[in-house]
């Protein structure tokens, strides 16, 4: 069973929360990313998704390290879809367990939050009058030493 | 020989995936350059390094056959 996947196939929301299921979870928390027609009142037409699939794999694997490190007894899984996806499609789904509730809700915010900031995966919008890659959304985060800083990391 | 992978914004700019690329000894810092240079690779201050499929900092040397990914601000989720 693979925890952390590149799926180029629609997500099936409910294999990924069956693969967290453990007799010590109190609850699951699952998130799942759609793409959203209007930003800032502009109307998108879809998505193109693309990743550095071994390493965003990595990445995702990363991040569980760190929410079981985190969160005693925690169980991550994690799908995100890369090609053509259309409004309201899932772009990423995350499912954690935990033995009490707080937990399951903090760590799956917290594994969206680093999804967005260390996993190489885009976004190319495309609206009706063009089409651009999307970095960070406005382009206002740089790396002076070239990557994510050691907080960025580790925290 | 390295390969060197490009994406996003950097991979239209490029004109490919990928290139094969001399970059033993060179810090990724020099690499960088030398490709911004040659591609007129738009924001690259803003474009973290992956060596082997882990971040690098810009003063990381390379070794031959590393593989090296220019990643910018990723926008997945």
């Amino acid at each position: 069973m693979k925890l952390y996947e590149i799926s180029k196939e629609p997500i099936d929301i409910q294999a990924v929360i069956d693969k967290v299921v453990q007799r010590d979870a109190g609850a699951i928390t699952t998130f799942i990313g759609t793409v959203r027609e209007l930003t800032k009142g502009k109307k998108t037409l879809f998505l193109i998704y693309d990743a550095y699939e071994a390493m965003a794999v990595k990445k995702l694997e990363q991040i569980g390290d760190e929410i079981e490190e985190r969160w005693s007894g925690a169980s991550v899984a994690i799908t995100h879809r890369v090609g053509r996806l259309d409004i309201t499609d899932i772009a990423v789904v995350i499912a954690v367990s935990t033995p009490h509730r707080a937990d399951a809700y903090d760590a799956n915010r917290y594994a969206i939050e680093r999804i967005k900031e260390i996993v190489p995966i885009w976004k190319k919008e495309h609206w009706e009058d063009g089409e651009e890659w999307m970095g960070n959304q406005l382009e206002t985060v740089a790396y002076p030493t070239g990557k994510p800083e050691a907080g960025d990391l580790d925290e | 020989m390295n390969k060197v992978l490009f994406f996003a914004h950097l991979r239209d700019a490029v004109g490919a995936e990928s290139l094969s690329v001399a970059a033993a000894g060179k810090t990724v810092a020099e690499l960088k350059a030398e490709l911004s240079a040659q591609y007129d690779l738009p924001r690259m201050e803003t474009v973290m390094t992956a060596i082997n499929e882990e971040f690098a900092s810009n003063d990381e040397v390379i070794s031959d056959g590393d593989e090296i990914a220019f990643i910018p601000p990723v926008s997945g989720g």
